[in-house]
């Protein structure tokens, strides 16, 4: 697909909108519909249709393996650590009241928000896994070294 | 016929329709696309019926990322399906037997839109729409405020407080949307640990694809 200008044409008018709505989905997860699950899935979907129109191996040279592997973690960690700081401040594990112990029903928000990026940066993460992994070696253009050079990025 | 309903028979006749065109048609491309479709219209009902969370999910999950991530499948597959048309008389029977029961377990719902469903008319509704919830032990719920209120009109009008503007400790805190604050603050557990089977399934996949495309004795862990 990367030699017909429609596609390339389309997709690339079509990203910068994609990030913007998944941002704006993001930060207002408790305001409106949507929040950081729709958010991830959509930054996931705006960098996959890239790596569908320009090949996986564009795609991972901009958004790296490492990094979406990262990312599925860091999100994870952030949500439960949340949690725990509610729990290092005296409080019960996951209440968001923790972050702005003068004003509890204030601090819910605050709280709320946190949660939503540790969900949508997981969410990203995993989507992209799947994506890599699913068409991992389909296209004989982006045959890049995967099999010893994943090892070797995680064994630095 | 209410306009609303109008648009629910036409919005669920083009999802029957889309459906059925998308097991028939033999083009796996235009069945993906179909599905996609199919998607959409049930985010567009979904949205009728003011759910409009589960419509923002069902469209960006169901009519954006699977539909990606089905059209990178097709690469690994052909272009069309292979068409075996003998029906299956037990596959059939069995799909059958379980919409008649869906069916028949729909039966005893309230019907839609009705004020008298038990969702409304349980006492603890009272509770939860006033937001009188005391999470928070020490803060103020909605009703305090409101008592606050009330308490100030009938006194001077300088004695504001705060906490009587909705700065209080009522259960949703200052959130607008309920979904998401029952998803993340009342259910905050079941939502983190919903992110860890999502993370879980990306370990899985890395775990038992990564680098073993072609080669099943190289790379993984296993």
């Amino acid at each position: 697909m990367k030699d017909n200008p429609i596609m390339r044409l389309a997709v690339r008018w079509n990203i910068p909108f994609m990030l913007i709505f998944a941002l704006y989905t993001q930060t207002h997860g408790e305001l409106g519909p949507g929040g950081g699950f729709q958010s991830g899935v959509i930054v996931a979907a705006a960098f996959v249709l890239y790596g569908l129109v320009f090949g996986g191996a564009e795609m991972r040279r901009v958004v790296p393996r490492w990094f979406t592997d990262l990312l599925g973690a860091v999100g994870v960690l952030i949500y439960a650590g949340a949690g725990v700081y509610a729990m290092a401040m005296g409080y019960e594990f996951l209440d968001h009241a923790a972050l702005m112990p003068s004003n509890p029903g204030g601090a819910e928000p605050w709280g709320m928000t946190v949660v939503e990026y540790g969900v949508g940066i997981t969410v990203f993460g995993v989507m992209m896994t799947i994506f890599n992994e699913i068409t991992e070696g389909t296209n004989p253009e982006d045959n890049e070294p995967t099999d010893d050079s994943a090892d070797t990025e995680y064994g630095s | 016929m209410s306009p609303t309903i109008m648009l629910d028979v036409v919005l669920l006749a083009l999802v029957i329709i889309a459906g059925i065109a998308a097991i028939e048609v033999r083009s796996l491309f235009a069945a993906v696309m179909l599905a996609s479709i199919y998607s959409l219209l049930m985010a567009c009902f979904w949205t009728t019926m003011d759910a409009v969370d589960v419509a923002y999910t069902e469209a960006a999950v169901g009519a954006g990322i699977s539909t990606i991530l089905l059209m990178g499948a097709l690469v690994l597959t052909g272009e069309t399906e292979i068409v075996r048309r003998a029906v299956h008389w037990p596959a059939l029977g069995a799909c059958m037997l379980v919409g008649a029961l869906l069916v028949y377990g729909t039966l005893d719902m309230p019907k839609f839109g009705d004020e008298n469903a038990p969702a409304h008319v349980h006492p603890i509704y009272a509770g939860y729409t006033q937001q009188d919830v005391r999470k928070h032990p020490g803060g103020k719920s909605h009703g305090d405020n409101v008592r606050a209120e009330q308490a100030a009109e009938h006194s001077e009008p300088e004695a504001h407080d705060e906490t009587a503007h909705g700065h209080g400790d009522y259960f949703h805190g200052h959130v607008p949307n309920q979904v998401t604050s029952i998803i993340v603050s009342y259910r905050a557990f079941d939502t983190l640990f919903e992110t860890a089977v999502i993370f879980t399934a990306g370990m899985g996949l890395i775990v038992l694809l990564r680098g073993r495309r072609g080669n099943p004795l190289k790379g993984g862990l296993l």
